[in-house]
């Protein structure tokens, strides 16, 4: 038996009758990783000896006949942003280096009650803030399709990983698309779950009202198996929805017969790559050969996603990001070093702790993560409050409205992830602008609160993912994974993989 | 919509944080692109439409005041650049000197 091949659905069963044990597992995974890890960046920590301990101790307690979790033995990367007690938590951000949390998130208390085997964390965007995985401070990733490309971000290193046969399993952030196009660009099958669905209690906050955690995987069914876990009422967590929630693995079978997806018009303008195009094209025809009828929908306000959530996200990323102070934990600069700043001089702050904080923030954050900080900050104040802040929260209204419309007509909205393939690595480094419209199918997703799954559809001649978004209500994740599980059980696009160097 | 050099440099120290004279420059060019880029929702009439702070309607969400474990100094200063054992340590609040 070769685990690197088996699907996280097919690990745990395995794993459960004894025809492997947990420890081979991990130690495949984990060799896996010493292997390719060297040329994708994917991981920022490997944590092999607790990885192997913990899965030792797995084995012997299934033999021991003691009753194991939903997961056991299933080797999952977690992405730098969730709080792990055991294992540093930097956000790929300078200003959190060798930072120990005190406490683990949520998400990473119930994997290890349900008995997962940690292996690392993965590389991602500064913060969570980009989509190419090149502002990290601890280097790119690269796509394991093609190592000269980006992985899309900001959980490229969770996409990166699961690509490249590092991980059967990631959990991911989304709060523009952070799970759904790096799950395009690289192959795989992420899930952006409804807002609220799972506690995002422990994961460093970037976009409170937006941000919402989910899995990375290899197809739909395994992200089923992940959320069966991972989803649920969190008392830790205020905005975490009480709903029950559901046998996700059990309510994939039932036939898309009937299914109504909706198509938007506008989602194929100007800027979509020719060949994502007909990917999707395809994808809906399949959906349409499975019994799904396909039906014109109009979201009127779309084309205003990115300039909504560039204004939400970074005013809410400018007060939750004014935690890092340099007084409680991370970065903090040296006394009177002498640095030209925004008032002159050293001399001219209000006082030393005043200096201390700026020059402490400025040496750890990164240029996105500034200039994020910067946006927001002048939306908020006093002038521009009403004419930015406020106008986009209004606009964050008609963005939702149009979805809640759209679903009186269809079940689930279909269409590309992302306007291209994965892009070179530094192509779109110096234009911040052109970086952000690589969120523009998903952003609206976040803005509205609701559920979003991005999946495989097919290849461009050059052999790189292209990928499929489905959009559903608040709380269709069953009909979402269900959707792209019957797809999958259709097609083989999420079963290829990519020839990485031996 | 242009920023100034001195409105970037307002908003640097409301953000805390310290900007070099070549930071300023660049940062004046970006974000006028990105403000100005954002404008667009002038556009749109949202006169008679209400913020949406939040995706869900609920509101308000108590739990009983109860206590509860929290953190240990130690756990909570585990991380500190600088402490005391009980404290964290931070420069001067007020006035030039000193510093922790």
């Amino acid at each position: 038996m070769q685990p690197l091949e088996l699907s996280a659905v097919d690990l745990v069963a395995a794993i459960h009758r004894g025809e492997v044990s947990a420890v081979q597992v991990a130690e495949a995974f984990l060799a896996r990783i010493a292997k390719a890890n060297g040329s994708i960046n994917a991981f920022l920590h490997v944590d092999r000896e607790a990885a192997l301990a913990r899965a030792a101790d797995i084995d012997a307690r299934r033999k021991a006949g003691k009753p194991l979790g939903a997961l056991a033995g299933l080797p999952v990367a977690v992405k730098d942003a969730l709080c792990t007690s055991d294992q540093p938590t930097t956000c790929a951000s300078k200003m959190l280096a060798g930072f120990r949390p005190p406490y683990d998130a949520h998400v990473v208390a119930k994997l290890r009650q349900a008995d997962a085997v940690l292996v690392g964390k993965t590389n991602m965007d500064e913060f969570a803030m980009g989509g190419s995985n090149e502002n990290s401070a601890f280097g790119a990733v690269h796509n394991p399709w093609d190592l000269t490309r980006a992985p899309g971000g900001s959980s490229g290193g969770s996409a990166a990983c699961v690509a490249a046969d590092m991980a059967p399993a990631a959990i991911g952030s989304d709060t523009g698309g952070s799970i759904r196009q790096p799950a395009g660009l690289c192959g795989i099958t992420g899930l952006k779950p409804t807002y609220g669905r799972v506690s995002r209690r422990g994961l460093v906050a970037f976009a409170s009202s937006l941000d919402q955690i989910g899995p990375m995987t290899r197809s739909a069914a395994d992200c089923a198996l992940l959320m069966e876990t991972i989803a649920g009422h969190d008392p830790g967590d205020a905005t975490c929805l009480t709903d029950e929630v559901p046998r996700y693995t059990e309510m994939l079978e039932k036939p898309l017969t009937g299914l109504r997806i909706g198509r938007v018009a506008e989602h194929f303008g100007p800027g979509l790559d020719p060949e994502v195009a007909h990917g999707v094209e395809e994808a809906f025809a399949a959906f349409k050969a499975a019994g799904a009828t396909i039906h014109d929908v109009e979201l009127p306000h779309a084309k205003y996603g990115i300039a909504t959530y560039y204004l939400v996200a970074p005013c809410e990323a400018s007060s939750n990001l004014a935690r890092y102070d340099g007084a409680h934990y991370g970065h903090r600069a040296e006394p009177g070093r002498g640095h030209r700043t925004s008032a002159g001089t050293t001399g001219e702050f209000e006082s030393p702790l005043v200096e201390m904080y700026c020059r402490s923030r400025a040496e750890g954050f990164g240029p996105e993560v500034k200039r994020r900080i910067m946006l927001g900050t002048y939306a908020l104040s006093a002038g521009y409050y009403d004419a930015f802040y406020a106008k986009a929260l209004r606009v964050r209204r008609l963005i939702r409205q149009d979805y809640l419309d759209a679903f009186a007509e269809v079940d689930l909205i279909g269409g590309p992830v992302s306007p291209t393939p994965a892009f070179p690595l530094g192509e779109k480094t110096n234009d911040p602008l052109a970086m952000y419209l690589v969120d523009m199918y998903t952003v609206g997703t976040n803005l509205a609160g609701i559920g979003g799954i991005s999946f495989p559809c097919g290849f461009t001649k050059g052999g790189l993912p292209i990928g499929f978004q489905l959009q559903g209500p608040a709380l269709s994740e069953p009909l979402l994974l269900r959707a792209a599980d019957r797809y999958q059980k259709l097609t083989d696009w999420h079963t290829r993989r990519p020839k990485l160097p031996a | 919509m242009a920023l100034t050099r001195q409105d970037v440099a307002k908003v640097g120290l409301l953000a805390r944080l310290a900007l070099s004279g070549d930071d300023l420059d660049r940062m004046t060019g970006e974000l006028s692109k990105i403000v100005g880029f954002v404008s667009q929702l002038e556009e749109l009439d949202t006169e008679t439409v209400a913020p949406l702070a939040h995706p869900l309607d609920t509101q308000n969400v108590f739990r009983a005041d109860e206590p509860k474990p929290s953190l240990t100094t130690p756990e909570a200063l585990q991380s500190a650049p600088r402490h005391d054992g009980s404290c964290f340590l931070v420069p001067a609040v007020l006035g030039e000197s000193g510093a922790a």
